[in-house]
């Protein structure tokens, strides 16, 4: 538990390393849902289009 | 299930039955290897090579650590419950290195039967608690002078 | 039995993933996020390691999935070699980068923690070394997916070598008890006395639950685009997109 704010963000001196681990898995995880649905988006146009009738 | 299917079960499961055996004779021959360290009383024994670069393992001894703030070089020794191991080392110490903490240093003996390390890292165990509880606990265990994960498995 | 026929039928599966990801996205999403802030915000300092170990509440939670996600991708791999289901076959596709990243995030969190703690960012020790094959394994089915062109071929040599790689799991599991390693032993599996406080231990808890659906969440995105690019030929997908 944190005393204030100012020491929860300093998080004992180990604030690189615990938000540097953090900031890391928010990309991995946001890569991870945005991914597959640009990709989705991608093929379903295509199906419209008819582009894979050939 | 049809008799291709069960075929098929038998094949997957037989290849991987194969594999599993020769994964395991694998590393029970690579085992000796990983992360390999000796403990004080072995190396007073003199069951340790000279002359050869090695890791050692054991508990930093209360008391013991001597730190020479004009060139980093920091002294202290490692013990199991049976012998003691005087070590010095020049360089950054992990946070977790203290007295009574379990480190594997790497280094090699010189003449005098010290320890030179050049790597010196630090073991946690898998307990997690707050201070608070850490300083309840300490009362009622009987503190064991080589704790289960700091003993070498052979 | 019925019923899992319909569900092995690719339309049917479609049409009704979506819901289902949706299903798991929104607990898996508030789980996850209340064990993170309990464990950042609620949790008491460790009496060794101060607040370096609330790395613990990303790390355990990704270390734990690299192996499930595997481990479900074997189980996969023998329903697609044995009874050929095109579902199971699109499933250990679609889990494999998910569960690959998962476990790219639990070496590179586990690196940031040893840093500090340990004093070196990497060890060659058995449970480092054996987690590291784990996303070589992971990268390696995903290669053969993208070597091999006809889908249906690849997704039998990627079921293959999810079956053989699990043999890895336990290994990494019991890493920690066989040799020697830098790594501590386990704290949540462990029987007996509890080697975590409640306060530490619930929110991580949460957390690997809520991690454990979003990965299901994840995977079913994947397995929608995947399944979708197979059938891309089809006249229900065109008729799906026709209409929109």
């Amino acid at each position: 538990m944190h005393e204030s704010w100012q020491q929860f963000w300093a998080m004992g001196g180990y604030a690189p390393y615990v938000w540097g681990s953090y900031a890391i898995a928010a990309i991995v995880i946001v890569g991870n849902i945005v991914t597959p649905v640009l990709v989705h988006r991608h093929i379903a146009r295509r199906i419209k289009n008819e582009e894979y009738d050939d | 299930m049809t008799r291709t299917r069960r075929r098929r079960l038998m094949l997957v499961g037989g290849l991987f039955v194969g594999l599993a055996a020769a994964t395991a004779l694998a590393l029970t021959a690579f085992s000796e290897n990983i992360l390999y360290f000796y403990q004080p009383s072995e190396i007073v024994a003199g069951d340790v090579p000279t002359h050869t670069r090695f890791r050692i393992g054991g508990l930093v001894e209360n008391g013991s650590v001597d730190r020479n703030s004009d060139d980093l070089l920091v002294r202290f020794t490692l013990a199991d419950c049976q012998a003691s191991v005087p070590v010095q080392f020049r360089g950054t110490l992990p946070d977790l290195f203290r007295e009574g903490q379990g480190i594997v240093a790497y280094g090699e003996l010189n003449e005098s039967g010290q320890f030179v390390a050049d790597e010196v890292l630090a073991k946690h165990d898998e307990n997690y608690m707050s201070p608070d509880v850490a300083d309840a606990m300490k009362d009622e265990s009987g503190e064991s002078c080589m704790p289960t994960n700091m003993q070498a498995k052979r | 039995m019925l019923w899992l026929h319909r569900f092995g039928s690719l339309p049917y599966f479609y049409r009704v993933s979506r819901p289902i990801a949706i299903a798991l996205a929104v607990p898996g999403v508030l789980l996850a996020a209340y064990g993170v802030y309990g464990g950042l915000v609620n949790a008491p300092v460790d009496y060794q390691q101060g607040d370096a170990f609330r790395i613990l509440y990303i790390h355990v939670p990704s270390a734990w999935l690299s192996l499930f996600g595997y481990t479900s991708m074997a189980i996969a791999g023998v329903v697609a070699l044995v009874w050929r289901l095109k579902l199971a076959e699109i499933f250990l596709v679609a889990a494999a980068p998910v569960g690959a990243s998962f476990t790219f995030l639990a070496l590179v969190t586990g690196a940031i923690w040893g840093k500090p703690m340990w004093g070196t960012w990497w060890v060659w020790d058995a449970r480092l070394t054996s987690e590291l094959i784990l996303l070589f394994l992971y990268l390696g089915v995903i290669a053969l997916h993208n070597a091999i062109e006809s889908p249906r071929t690849a997704a039998r040599a990627c079921a293959l070598l999810s079956v053989v790689g699990v043999i890895n799991v336990p290994i990494i599991h019991y890493s920690v008890e066989w040799w020697n390693t830098l790594h501590q032993g386990p704290t949540v599996t462990r029987f007996g006395r509890p080697a975590m406080e409640m306060d530490m231990l619930w929110p991580l808890l949460c957390a690997a639950l809520g991690f454990t659906l979003m990965f299901g969440w994840l995977t079913l995105w994947n397995m929608r685009a995947q399944l979708l690019w197979r059938e891309r030929r089809s006249r229900w997908a065109k008729k799906v997109f026709s209409d929109a």
